[in-house]
C-alpha cells in the first residue's frame, strides 16, 4: 500500500493526509471525513454515540496531528513567551504543560493553546489556528527562534478512563505516576515518545507525540494493547461533545480570533471568556495588559457561562432573554448539547452584564424541527459554573486502573 | 536596583538636546518643573549643529537655512538676548541652468511666468497661512469625545472654509495632487517648475510625480507662514548658534543640560517611565521622560519591545523613515564662481533642479536603491554672509543632495567616494574651477547621519512625511499627541506632528501635553 506521503497535495487534492490516515481510512465505517487545518480528518468513524460513550467509559484514539505546533527556542524564550501569553511562564517548570491564551493590543483573544516546556529554554506551543505571523512579529526584539513543526510531529490523543491501563499494557513503565499537565519521556520501538497527561475531554487521558515514521507502529501497538480495554478511534464530533461537558472553548465556535473578526464588538477578551484565571497582571508587561487592566477596572460587559437548561432539547444557536416575554436579547448560546453522562441539558453561552452571575435565571428560546414543522420552546435556564463534568479520575495520581 | 540619590531626581528628563528637546525643556522649566536634558553628543543641537568638518572650516551639519521656526517662539525665548544673530535674512533663491544661465526666482522675473508666479505664490502662501495654525498645534485625534479634538477639527474646517468658495475648492482639489501636475498647470518654464518643485520633495521620499507631494509643499509653506518675518535666514555662526541660543534660554529658565551623556535605556517601574540609565551606568529618576529621539530609537532601542504590545511594535517597525538626503560640505580655497549668478545672490539659495523631469529621473534611481546619476542640489555658500566660518578669504559650500537612499544597493562604504566625486563633478559644471579649489570635502549620507546624529534611518523628518504618517496618525496610532503607550513617556521630536525641519513646534507642543496631563491627574 502507498505511504500517506505518496498522495500528492495539489489543487485536485488540496488536503494533506496525516501519518495515521491509512489506519483511519481502513477503520472508517461511514466515510465521514472533514478538513481541519489543511488535513483530511475523521468526523465520525462509526456512530457519534458509540464514540462518545467510549471516551467516558473506555479508551479512545483521536488523531490530533493537524493541531498546529510551534517550536520556540532561544536565550530569551521565557521573556518572549511572557510578553506573548497572559500567564506567567516563569512558573512553568521543565516537562510541564500549561493551557494559555494570547491577546492583541486591545486585550482581545487572538487564540488559545497549550504550552509545553520541553527543555530549559525550549517550548512547544500547540494552537488551533495558524499563528506564525503573530508569533514572529512578537519575536521582534527578543533572542528567540520560532518555527512551525506541525508536519514533523505525529500526535495522538488517548483519552478515557482505561487510557492509563492501555499505556501500561503498551509497556510505558511508571506511566500511572505521571501527574496532570506533566510530560513523560519514553522510548517506543526505538523512537523517542513523549507522553503528556493532557487532553480536550476533561477525563483521564494522555497525548502522545512521536515522529511521523513511527506513527503507524504506535497506532497498531495501541490498538493491540487496548483491545481488552475497549479502545476505539473517535472523530471530531464525539470530541466536540466531551469538550462541551468539560467546559472547554473552541475558536470560531465560542469565540472568533481578534485577528479574524471584521465587525466591531465581535472580539472577546479572556476576562469575557471566563478565563480571567489565566491572566497574570503581576508578572510584568504582556501584549494587551494595559487594555485588560482597563477592562477589569470598568467591569466586563459580557461573560461566557455555563447554562443548565430545562428539558432535553439542545439549545443550539439560541438567543437568551431575561424574561419569557422580554423583547431584548441578553446573549446567545455558542455550544449546546444534551449531556448523556450528566443527564443535563447543557450549553455554553455569552451573556451580557449583569445577567452572567452564577445562579441567575434566564430564558432560552429553543427552536425544534419536528418532521419539518418548527416549534418554539421558551425554556428556563440557570447560570452554572463550568465544567459540567469533572470526574475525580481526571486528576487522581497515580491514575487508577479501570 | 537601589533608588538613585535625591540629587539625581528630576521632574522631567528630556532625552536629546536637539532644537525640539531644548524648546520642550525650556517650556517645562518655565512652568516650574525641574528638568534635565541629556545629550549624547559633546555639543547641544542634535542635527542642528555647526561642526568643524575640515581644519578651520565650520558648517551647519544638517539643515543650513532657518525658515520654519516661528517668529513668536524666537521672541518669546528671547533668543536674540541669548546670542542669536543673523548673517542674512530674506535670502534669495536662484535656479541654475546647465550651460550657464540662471533664473532669479521672485520679483524681477519676466514674461507670462512672472505673472503666473505672482498669482501662484500669493495663493499658495494663503493656503500655507490657513493651514499654519493646524500644523502649529497638537494634531487632533479622530473618534474621541474630547472637546479639544473636536474644536481643532472644526477650526481646521473653518479655516479652509474661510478661504472662500473658490480657494477652498482649489485647496481641496490640489491637496492630494502631485506637484508635477500642479506646476504644469501654472508655468511653462521648465527651470521655474524645477525650482518650485524641489521644495516639495526636499528631504522626503518623493519625486515630483509622487502622489501627496503637494501636501509636503503646503506643509513647508504652512511652517514658513509662521516664520514669515525673516524668510530664508542664516544664523550667524551656523545652525549651531541657534541651538546654543536655545540652550542658553533653557539654562536661564533653570534647565540642567548634560552633554556627552548618551542614554542607554528608559527605566520602567510599575508600568510607568521612572527615569533613564546612561551608557555609563549612571541613573536619573523622573516621573516623566520625554524623548527627542526618533520613534524607532525611542521605542525599540531605548525602551524595548518587551514593554510594548505586539501590534504597536509592528506599527513602529513599519514606520517608513529611510532617508534619501545627503549633505555635502566643501572647504574651498577661494570663493566659488557660479556662472551667471550675480554677486548679491551668491549668499542665497542656489538650486540645481533644472526641470521637474530632471528631479523625477533623479528620484527613479532612489526607488531602486541607487544614488542619482544627476542629483538635485540645494547649495548655500554660508561664508559669503558669515566669513567667521572659514579662514579669511576661504570659503565653505554646504549642499543638500538628493537622492542618496539610506539602503543603497551594495552599501555606502564602497560608494561614498564615487557619489561624492559625482556631486563635485556636477557642481563643477555650474561653477567651473570649484573642483580645483577644494581643500576638504565631507559627504554625509543617510547612513552617516544615522550614525552621527543617532537618527534611525538617517531621515531628516525621523519618519517620512506622507498622508499616512501625518497629523492624527503621526508617527503611528497609539503614539499620537506626544503620548505613548507607556505612562510618563512622551515624544517631542520630528517623528511627531508636525514633523521635521528646524521648527521647534513638536517640542513646544510636547511640553504643553505633559503639563496638560499633569493638570488632569493632579
Amino acid at each position: 500500500m502507498d505511504k500517506p506521503s505518496a498522495m500528492p497535495v495539489d489543487f485536485r487534492h488540496p488536503l494533506q493526509r496525516t501519518p495515521f490516515h491509512e489506519r483511519a481510512r481502513a477503520l472508517s465505517q461511514v466515510d465521514s471525513f472533514v478538513p481541519w487545518s489543511g488535513y483530511s480528518t475523521v468526523d465520525v468513524f462509526t456512530t457519534v454515540e458509540q464514540e462518545y460513550f467510549a471516551v467516558r467509559n473506555a479508551a479512545t484514539l483521536y488523531d490530533l496531528t493537524p493541531m498546529v505546533k510551534y517550536r520556540i527556542v532561544g536565550r530569551e524564550a521565557v521573556p518572549y513567551l511572557n510578553r506573548l501569553i497572559t500567564r506567567d511562564v516563569t512558573k512553568l517548570k521543565v516537562n510541564r504543560v500549561a493551557y494559555c491564551v494570547w491577546c492583541n493590543d486591545a486585550g482581545h483573544l487572538v487564540d488559545d493553546g497549550t504550552l509545553f516546556r520541553s527543555g530549559e529554554s525550549e517550548y512547544l506551543l500547540c494552537t488551533a489556528e495558524r499563528q506564525i505571523d503573530w508569533l514572529l512579529s512578537s519575536a521582534d526584539g527578543f533572542e528567540v527562534e520560532v518555527a512551525e513543526i506541525t508536519e514533523q510531529v505525529a500526535a495522538l490523543a488517548l483519552q478515557g478512563p482505561t487510557s492509563c491501563s492501555v499505556l501500561k499494557a503498551l509497556g510505558l513503565a511508571g506511566i500511572e505516576n505521571l501527574k496532570p499537565f506533566e510530560i513523560g519521556r519514553f522510548t517506543f520501538a526505538g523512537a523517542p515518545l513523549s507522553v503528556s497527561r493532557t487532553g480536550f475531554t476533561g477525563d483521564l487521558g494522555y497525548e502522545l507525540w512521536i515522529t511521523p515514521d513511527s506513527a503507524l507502529t504506535l497506532w497498531d501497538a495501541l490498538m493491540t494493547a487496548g483491545r481488552s480495554w475497549g479502545i476505539r478511534p473517535i472523530g471530531s464530533q464525539a470530541l466536540n461533545m466531551v469538550r462541551i461537558e468539560a467546559g472547554f472553548i473552541l475558536p470560531n465556535v465560542d469565540f472568533v480570533s481578534a485577528e479574524h473578526t471584521i465587525r466591531t464588538g465581535r472580539d472577546r477578551s479572556p476576562l469575557e471568556m471566563g478565563l480571567g484565571w489565566l491572566v497574570d497582571f503581576d508578572k510584568g508587561h504582556f501584549t494587551g495588559r494595559r487594555a485588560l487592566l482597563e477592562e477589569q477596572r470598568r467591569g466586563v460587559a459580557r461573560m461566557l457561562v455555563g447554562l443548565d437548561i430545562a428539558g432535553n432539547k439542545p439549545a443550539r444557536d439560541s438567543l437568551l432573554y431575561a424574561a419569557p416575554t422580554a423583547k431584548r436579547e441578553i446573549g446567545s448560546v455558542t455550544s449546546a448539547m444534551w449531556s448523556p453522562t450528566c443527564k443535563r441539558n447543557i450549553a455554553l453561552a455569552m451573556v451580557e452584564a449583569p445577567h452572567f452571575k452564577t445562579g441567575t435565571r434566564l430564558w432560552v428560546d429553543i427552536y425544534l424541527n419536528r418532521e419539518l414543522v418548527w416549534e418554539r420552546r421558551m425554556c428556563q435556564a440557570l447560570v452554572v459554573d463550568r465544567p459540567f463534568f469533572a470526574p475525580e479520575r481526571r486528576r487522581a495520581t497515580p491514575a487508577a486502573d479501570y | 536596583m537601589n533608588a538613585p540619590p535625591a540629587a539625581a531626581r528630576y521632574d522631567c528628563i528630556v532625552i536629546g538636546a536637539g532644537h525640539n528637546g531644548l524648546v520642550c525643556a525650556t517650556r517645562l522649566a518655565q512652568a516650574g518643573r525641574k528638568v534635565l536634558v541629556l545629550e549624547a553628543a559633546a555639543q547641544v543641537g542634535g542635527a542642528a549643529v555647526t561642526r568643524e568638518f575640515h581644519p578651520g572650516f565650520r558648517v551647519s551639519a544638517g539643515a543650513h537655512l532657518l525658515h520654519l521656526m516661528s517668529a513668536e517662539l524666537i521672541r518669546e525665548f528671547k533668543l536674540s538676548a541669548h546670542g542669536l544673530r543673523y548673517s542674512g535674512t530674506q535670502l534669495p533663491t536662484t535656479a541654475l541652468l546647465p550651460g550657464g544661465g540662471t533664473l532669479a526666482i521672485g520679483a524681477g522675473m519676466q514674461g507670462a511666468d512672472a505673472v503666473a508666479y505672482a498669482a501662484y505664490e500669493t495663493r499658495m502662501r494663503r493656503f500655507g497661512a490657513a493651514l499654519g495654525p493646524v500644523l502649529a498645534g497638537v494634531a487632533p485625534r479622530l473618534g474621541t469625545d474630547r472637546w479639544a479634538d473636536k474644536l481643532a477639527l472644526l477650526s481646521l474646517g473653518w479655516r479652509i472654509r474661510r478661504l472662500g468658495r473658490k480657494d477652498m475648492r482649489e485647496l481641496l482639489r490640489i491637496g492630494g495632487m502631485n506637484v508635477y501636475d500642479l506646476l504644469q498647470e501654472h508655468f511653462s518654464s521648465a527651470v521655474l517648475q524645477g525650482a518650485l518643485g524641489l521644495d516639495a520633495v526636499l528631504g522626503s521620499n518623493f519625486g515630483p510625480r509622487s502622489p501627496g507631494s503637494v501636501l509636503t509643499l503646503l506643509y513647508r509653506l504652512a511652517g514658513e507662514s509662521a516664520a514669515r518675518a525673516n524668510g530664508l535666514a542664516q544664523p550667524q555662526g551656523g545652525m549651531g548658534a541657534l541651538c546654543d541660543a536655545l540652550a542658553a534660554a533653557a539654562r536661564a529658565a533653570g534647565v540642567t543640560i548634560r552633554t556627552d551623556a548618551p542614554v542607554a535605556r528608559i527605566l520602567v517601574a510599575n508600568d510607568c517611565a521612572s527615569g533613564v540609565a546612561l551608557q555609563s551606568g549612571e541613573q536619573f529618576a523622573a516621573g516623566i521622560v520625554i524623548s527627542n529621539a526618533d520613534p524607532k530609537t525611542t521605542f525599540l532601542q531605548l525602551l524595548g519591545a518587551r514593554y510594548l504590545d505586539n501590534g504597536f511594535v509592528r506599527r513602529v517597525n513599519h514606520l517608513r523613515g529611510k532617508g534619501l538626503t545627503a549633505k555635502l560640505h566643501l572647504a574651498l580655497a577661494e570663493a566659488p564662481r557660479f556662472a551667471g549668478v550675480a554677486a548679491e545672490r551668491i549668499g542665497g539659495r542656489l538650486l540645481i533642479a533644472p526641470s521637474l523631469e530632471h528631479i523625477e529621473h533623479a528620484y527613479n534611481h532612489a526607488k531602486y536603491g541607487e544614488y542619482s546619476i544627476e542629483p538635485v542640489i540645494e547649495i548655500t555658500v554660508p561664508t559669503h554672509n558669515d566669513q567667521g566660518l572659514a579662514p579669511a578669504g576661504q570659503h565653505v559650500l554646504s549642499a543638500i543632495v538628493q537622492y542618496a537612499p539610506y539602503a543603497l544597493k551594495g552599501g555606502w562604504a564602497g560608494q561614498r567616494q564615487a557619489f561624492s566625486d559625482l556631486c563635485v563633478a556636477t557642481l563643477e559644471r555650474y561653477a567651473p574651477g570649484i573642483a580645483k579649489s577644494i581643500l576638504g570635502c565631507e559627504l554625509l549620507t543617510p547612513v552617516d547621519i544615522e550614525a552621527k546624529f543617532r537618527i534611525s534611518g538617517g531621515h531628516w523628518h525621523h519618519a517620512d512625511l506622507a498622508l499616512d504618517q501625518f497629523l492624527m496618525v503621526r508617527p503611528v496610532p497609539g503614539a499620537t499627541q506626544h503620548r505613548t503607550p507607556l505612562a510618563g513617556l512622551y515624544l517631542c521630536g520630528a517623528g511627531c506632528h508636525p514633523g521635521g525641519g528646524v521648527m521647534g513646534t513638536a517640542g513646544g507642543n510636547a511640553a504643553s501635553q505633559v503639563l496638560k496631563q499633569a493638570r488632569a491627574y493632579g
